[in-house]
């Protein structure tokens, strides 16, 4: 097979940060390439260079044989080059078609051909099995069919080599499956595709060649048929890792949490969670799993108190709290899915925001004791190994996993007796997603309750002793994780029903 | 007082006191679609209604007047573009910076220009239909320049709906990183919309005082610039509403004068009220019903920056 892509020595650098360090890709026309690195590894920044979104430093590209240089998306695009970003980047307003031909000259222009551009995708549907209403409003759509209409967006250009950057993130077991599906035929009829993933399994599952990256550099390339789960993660890691934090057996305790018939709106004003009721005792982790806005917001926020639901209950230790406000809820730790805009004050300092919800605690007179919540500050930061300039730089000049530890120290530093955790480690590095589940774990051996929403099934599997699943604001079904098994999880979390056994 | 010739003399008074409303929401709706929120208008409004009548005054040619006025819209929303696409900074801010320039620089050049008098722009009586009974004068005794008004609208609609420019200015205003990542040059449709937007507006002035009141005065426009952004929202970023609504604020303004006249003992502060009054219920509904057909463009007044996330 001939080189269709080569990318010789690329070094891009933020300021004093080199996000990509004299990297080298070869891709062969035909094969899914596997670009495979732990988050901030610098795969989508190098990408981002390929498809013209950043010029790079240093090093050359050579696309089909000719050394070329993408000023913007625009040039990268008529030369044949195509990319999902891992957030969407569709109109919602919209309809499938506009947000197709969007930046496209149909042969009327400046009129849109509309005969034309169906023409053309009914013969594209066909070629690739990708099926898409065209005259649907974008934001009627699931993910899934928004994913299929940005690679839709990109075929219709006759891309030949197509990047997906993490696509799975947002999608279903079954979604991906199809998806993968999708991207095999695509190879066969001689499309290149670079699948950015941090995840090893699927990296295993769906690519031929896999190059690993760490700290922007290259760690090398390997055929996925010749490798292993432990290999690439040593690739990735830089040392072997152990990727297991394993639950001990805990005797559970008397129930602390219990949600009864719980309706809530989410902000348009429908109901997102629609009759939501379960418990959760001393000691336990109750994981729900599901696709991200199916009600786990709206329901984590109905707990935390930021959400007053429409009906139903929620008692804490036996005591209604329904009705009461955050600060009533004191034995309540909330690690929210959104962790600048809810777990912190971005532009606080560190110690500022250690203390947020104790600094009554610390008050002299008229004004606070600075000097005794620095010292509380820097003893929590010690515990949780935050790493900060300083106590006081602001928050948000912490990164993702240091911030992660942040507001674990704040929320878990009060002994609660429930701890919220929504996707807790969404977007942190190995070694961060193993400390967080380590610390989830740890305070429920102490007798705390957990309450762990995540999309990631893994962790969920890994750490719950109950299972149940939320899916579009309704919970099908609670299993014990001894009994639920992957196949069943993944059914349920597509909106299947449960099935007497 | 309803009698037939009250009402039609109204209705065609409406079109008159509306248009330049039109040409201002015309503008607007064009800036505000690519995502550029431009408070100005006042500004920008008086200011073509000076350059218009001064021009008209020096040169003899009313409509060389109007080009000017177009023209010196143009040079103000520049600023503001400029300030909003190249430096990123506050919309809000800018635009009243435009508001009170425009006040202020009118003002101490206007001065020379109180009754002056101007070659003006004139109704003329399109044969055959001028005579109709009652619909001959509320349709078709107008200006050039208000007919002008009507088409640009249906230009309007044409170009934001029906060709790839407006899917690029629409996307840009909803959401410029999808735009950008297909190659659209936000920054240029920016800039594009927003002169364009400017050079309408100004035309809007120079009607004001060529073809409405003709004359000049300081300040004249009078709060139009505010009601025309109110229009923008009340007709949903659409052209073709923008004509009801113009036309319908306008015949407010008119009829506030003709039920004084009358002695009808409302007092106008009350009339000039009912624009805002309606605009803000119209915002209510569009509010309560969130339909996506009346919401504001998504990224209204957000500066794009590439790359920057959130």
């Amino acid at each position: 097979m001939e080189t269709i892509l080569e990318m010789r020595n690329i070094v891009k650098r933020f300021e004093d940060v080199v996000a990509n360090d004299h990297v080298n890709l070869e891709v062969r026309k035909g094969e899914i390439h596997g670009l495979l690195g732990e988050n901030g590894a610098g795969k989508t920044t190098l990408m981002n260079v390929l498809y013209g979104i950043y010029q790079p430093d240093e090093g050359e590209i050579i696309f089909e044989g000719r050394k070329v240089r993408f000023r913007n998306p625009r040039d990268a695009i008529s030369a044949g080059i195509g990319m999902v970003h891992q957030h969407f980047m569709l109109v919602p307003r919209m309809n499938v078609l506009q947000n197709v031909i969007l930046g496209y000259r149909t042969p009327s222009d400046p009129l849109i051909n509309h005969k034309w551009v169906e023409s053309k995708v009914e013969e594209l549907s066909e070629k690739y099995g990708i099926d898409i209403a065209l005259y649907e409003v974008v934001m009627n759509l699931s993910v899934g069919e928004e994913q299929r209409v940005e690679i839709l967006k990109a075929l219709f250009r006759d891309v030949k080599l197509l990047i997906l950057d993490e696509p799975t993130a947002v999608l279903t077991p079954q979604e991906v499956d199809s998806l993968f599906y999708a991207l095999k035929s695509m190879t066969k009829s001689g499309l290149t595709i670079i699948f950015i993933t941090h995840k090893l399994k699927e990296a295993l599952k769906v690519t031929d060649k896999i190059t690993v990256l760490r700290k922007g550099k290259n760690v090398g390339t390997v055929i996925t048929a010749e490798t292993s789960e432990r290999e690439l993660a040593r690739m990735m890691v830089g040392r072997d890792v152990v990727m297991d934090v394993a639950k001990p057996e805990v005797k559970f305790g008397k129930e602390v949490l219990r949600v009864e018939d719980l309706w809530v709106k989410d902000d348009r004003g429908g109901f997102a969670v629609k009759g939501v009721s379960f418990s959760i005792r001393e000691g336990e982790i109750f994981g729900i799993a599901g696709v991200s806005g199916n009600g786990q917001k709206e329901l984590e926020e109905a707990i935390a108190g930021l959400r007053t639901p429409a009906r139903g209950r929620i008692l804490l230790n036996g005591k209604d709290i329904t009705r009461l406000g955050v600060e009533k809820r004191e034995e309540i730790a909330y690690v929210p899915e959104d962790r600048i805009g809810v777990g912190l004050a971005p532009s606080l300092s560190v110690l500022e925001n250690l203390m947020l919800k104790d600094f009554k605690k610390y008050r002299k007179g008229l004004v606070l004791d600075y000097e005794k919540m620095e010292d509380r500050a820097k003893e929590l930061i010690e515990e949780f190994s935050v790493k900060t300039p300083s106590l006081h730089s602001p928050a948000s000049t912490l990164s993702g996993g240091n911030i992660q530890r942040l507001i674990l120290a704040r929320e878990l530093s009060r002994s609660p007796r429930l701890i919220i955790a929504s996707q807790p480690t969404r977007g942190l590095d190995v070694a961060g997603i193993d400390y967080v589940r380590r610390r989830l774990v740890e305070s429920a051996a102490k007798g705390c309750a957990v309450l762990l929403i995540s999309e990631d099934l893994d962790e969920i599997f890994q750490i719950s002793d109950r299972i149940a699943v939320i899916f579009e604001g309704d919970i099908r079904g609670i299993m014990d994780r001894k009994e639920a098994d992957y196949e069943r999880v993944g059914y349920l979390m597509a909106g299947g029903l449960e099935v007497a056994v | 007082m309803l009698d037939v010739g009250f009402v039609s003399s109204l209705l065609a008074s409406s079109i008159r006191a509306g248009t330049p409303l039109l040409y201002a929401t015309l503008g607007e709706t064009l800036t505000e679609r690519s995502g550029i929120l431009n408070l100005g208008v006042e500004g920008i409004m008086i200011t073509g209604a000076f350059t218009g009548f001064a021009v008209s005054v020096l040169t003899g040619n009313p409509w060389l007047g109007v080009l000017f006025a177009g023209f010196a819209g143009m040079a103000l929303a520049f600023i503001h573009a400029f300030f909003s696409v190249t430096l990123k900074a506050n919309q809000p801010i800018t635009g009243l910076m435009i508001v009170l320039l425009g006040l202020g620089i009118t003002g101490f050049f206007g001065r020379s220009y109180i009754g002056e008098v101007a070659v003006y722009i004139n109704p003329i009586h399109i044969p055959h239909l001028s005579t109709l009974p009652y619909l001959g004068e509320i349709l078709f005794t107008h200006d050039p320049l208000a007919y002008i008004a009507v088409i640009l609208a249906a230009v309007l609609w044409f170009l934001l709906f029906k060709t790839r420019y407006g899917l690029e200015i629409i996307a840009t205003g909803e959401n410029p990183e999808a735009a950008d990542s297909v190659g659209v040059d936000v920054d240029r449709v920016r800039y594009i919309c927003t002169l364009m937007g400017g050079f309408l507006v100004g035309i809007g002035g120079a009607y004001l005082s060529l073809a409405y009141a003709k004359l000049w005065t300081e300040g004249m426009t009078a709060g139009r610039g505010w009601i025309s952004l109110a229009l923008v929202i009340f007709s949903g970023w659409m052209p073709q509403r923008a004509v009801l609504g113009a036309y319908l604020f306008g015949g407010l303004d008119v009829l506030s004068f003709k039920l004084q006249a009358i002695g009808v003992g409302i007092p106008y502060h009350f009339m000039k009220m009912v624009p805002y009054v309606v605009t803000i219920v119209v915002l209510l509904f569009s509010v309560i019903r969130k339909r996506a057909a009346f919401g504001a463009p998504a990224a209204l007044g957000i500066p794009y920056v590439r790359g920057k996330k959130e």
